[in-house]
C-alpha cells in the first residue's frame, strides 16, 4: 500500500453499500415470495456472507 | 470529520454497546437454537400418531371446546387454534382468578375428542424463548430488552460513521493478520460488522417492535375495537356465550377465501370482552403474515364487524417473521444462524478491543 493514499467516502462505503442492498433484497424477496424467491432471497443474503471468506483469503496482509 | 465530531461519535459507540453488550450477547446465545425450535421440538416431541377416527364425522368446535374445558375444571376459554398437517384443534383456557401468564394448552383430537401429544412447547424451548423475550420479568423485562435493542442500532449507527476513517486507508476487507492482536481483531470487528449491517439491524428493530407487542395491541383495542364494545355495559358470562362454530362459519363466511388461524374468545388478550375474534390468514407468502379478524357478537351470534389491523398491527405482525427467520425455509434458518454467529463474534470482539484499549491506556 503507497503511504498517503486516502479514499473518498464513496470508494469506503461502496462495497458495505451494495452488501446492505443484497442482504435487504434478499430478506424482503424472500418475505414477499414463495419457493424460487426463497432460494432467491436466500442465495442474496448467503452472497454477502461470501464477502468474509472472500475477504480472509484475498485482502488478508 | 472534525476530531471533536470523531470523539463524540466514539463516545456514543462506546457507551451504547457496553451498557447493551450483556444483553446483546444473551439474546444471541439464546436466539441461536431458538431459531431451529420447529426443529428442535419435532426431533424431542413428535412421535407417531394417528387420529383416532379419520373417516367420522369429527366433533364440531363447540363440542371440541366442551371436552376441553371439562378436563380443565373452573377455567375459561382464551383462544383456540388449529394444527395445519393434522386434525388437531388446540385450546388455551385460563383460570380466571389465576396468576397472570399461566395458561392450559390441550391439543385435542377433532375426530374423537381425546387428547393429542402436543408438537411445539416442550419445556427446554419454553424457557430458551422466555429468557430471549422477557428474561421472566413479563412486561417490564420485556420492555427493557426493547430499549437495549434501541441501544444497539445506536451502535450500529455510530459503527457506520467511525468506519470511514478506520477505513480510509484500507481497501475493504483489509485484514491485517500479521499485525498485534488488537489490530487484528479491530479488522475482524469492522469487516463483519459493516457485512452483517444490514440483517443485524432488520433483527435489531424488529426485535424492538416485537418487545412492544402488548402494548401495540392494547393500544389496538382501547381505540379501534373500543366502539365495537360501547353498545355493552357488561362482560359476557361464559354460560352466555352463543354457538363457536355457527361464530367460526359466519366469519367464514365474510372472509371468504381466507384460512382460519385462531379464535380469541371473549375478555381474552386478542379481543374484546363481547366478542369472539376469529382471525383469518391471506395464502400469498406476504399476506400469510398478515391476519384480519372477523368479530362476532357472543351474545346474538351476529357478525359485528370485520375488523382489518390497522398498520401499527401489520408492522407488529411482519416483524415477527423478519425476526425468527422463519419464513423462507431451512435455507434461510441456517443463514440466520451464521449471521447470527457472526454477531457474537462482533460483540466479543467489540469487548476485547474496549478492555485492550483500557490495558493499554492505563
Amino acid at each position: 500500500m503507497k503511504r498517503g493514499r486516502r479514499f473518498t467516502l464513496w470508494q469506503v462505503f461502496r462495497a458495505p453499500v451494495g452488501i446492505a442492498m443484497l442482504s435487504l433484497f434478499g430478506l424482503v424477496a424472500a418475505l414477499v415470495g414463495d419457493h424460487v424467491w426463497d432460494v432467491i432471497g436466500a442465495a442474496a443474503l448467503a452472497s454477502t456472507l461470501g464477502a468474509v471468506p472472500w475477504a480472509l483469503a484475498t485482502r488478508r496482509q | 470529520m472534525k476530531a471533536r465530531t470523531l470523539r463524540a461519535w466514539s463516545w456514543v459507540h462506546k457507551w451504547s454497546s457496553l451498557v447493551s453488550t450483556a444483553f446483546l450477547l444473551m439474546l444471541c446465545v439464546t436466539g441461536l437454537p431458538l431459531v431451529f425450535t420447529h426443529e428442535i421440538e419435532h426431533v424431542l416431541m413428535e412421535k407417531a400418531w394417528t387420529p383416532a377416527d379419520p373417516g367420522g364425522p369429527g366433533l364440531n368446535l363447540d363440542q371440541v371446546l366442551g371436552v376441553a374445558l371439562a378436563r380443565k375444571p373452573g377455567e375459561v376459554p382464551a383462544f383456540m387454534s388449529f394444527d395445519e398437517d393434522r386434525p388437531v384443534v388446540n385450546v388455551t383456557s385460563v383460570h380466571p382468578d389465576g396468576k397472570e401468564g399461566v395458561y392450559s394448552f390441550q391439543p385435542i383430537d377433532q375426530t374423537s375428542g381425546d387428547p393429542a401429544p402436543p408438537v411445539a412447547g416442550h419445556p427446554v424451548t419454553e424457557f430458551l424463548l422466555q429468557l430471549h423475550t422477557d428474561m421472566f420479568l413479563g412486561l417490564p423485562g420485556m420492555l427493557f430488552l426493547g430499549a437495549m435493542g434501541v441501544l444497539l442500532i445506536a451502535a450500529l449507527a455510530s459503527g457506520v460513521v467511525l468506519y470511514a476513517p478506520f477505513m480510509r486507508r484500507l481497501p475493504f476487507g483489509t485484514v491485517r493478520t500479521r499485525r498485534q492482536a488488537r489490530t487484528r481483531w479491530l479488522d475482524y470487528h469492522n469487516m463483519l460488522g459493516v457485512v452483517t449491517l444490514a440483517w443485524v439491524l432488520v433483527v435489531g428493530a424488529t426485535g424492538v417492535v416485537n418487545t412492544l407487542a402488548t402494548p401495540i395491541i392494547d393500544y389496538w383495542k382501547d381505540t379501534a375495537l373500543k366502539a365495537l364494545t360501547q353498545a355493552y355495559d357488561s362482560p359476557v358470562a361464559p354460560g352466555q356465550h352463543s354457538s363457536l362454530q355457527a361464530a367460526v362459519d359466519k366469519a367464514r363466511a365474510a372472509l371468504p377465501g381466507m384460512q382460519l388461524q385462531f379464535v380469541a374468545f371473549p375478555g381474552s388478550a386478542y379481543s374484546t370482552d363481547h366478542h369472539y375474534a376469529v382471525f383469518f390468514r391471506g395464502d400469498t407468502p406476504l399476506t400469510a403474515h398478515l391476519t384480519t379478524p372477523a368479530l362476532i357478537d357472543a351474545r346474538s351470534g351476529n357478525l359485528a364487524a370485520v375488523a382489518p389491523l390497522p398498520w401499527y398491527v401489520k408492522a407488529l405482525s411482519l416483524s415477527q417473521p423478519l425476526h425468527f427467520g422463519d419464513y423462507g425455509g431451512l435455507p434461510l434458518k441456517i443463514l440466520w444462524a451464521l449471521l447470527d454467529i457472526a454477531a457474537i463474534v462482533i460483540l466479543g470482539s467489540g469487548l476485547y478491543l474496549w478492555l485492550a484499549k483500557r490495558k493499554a491506556g492505563a
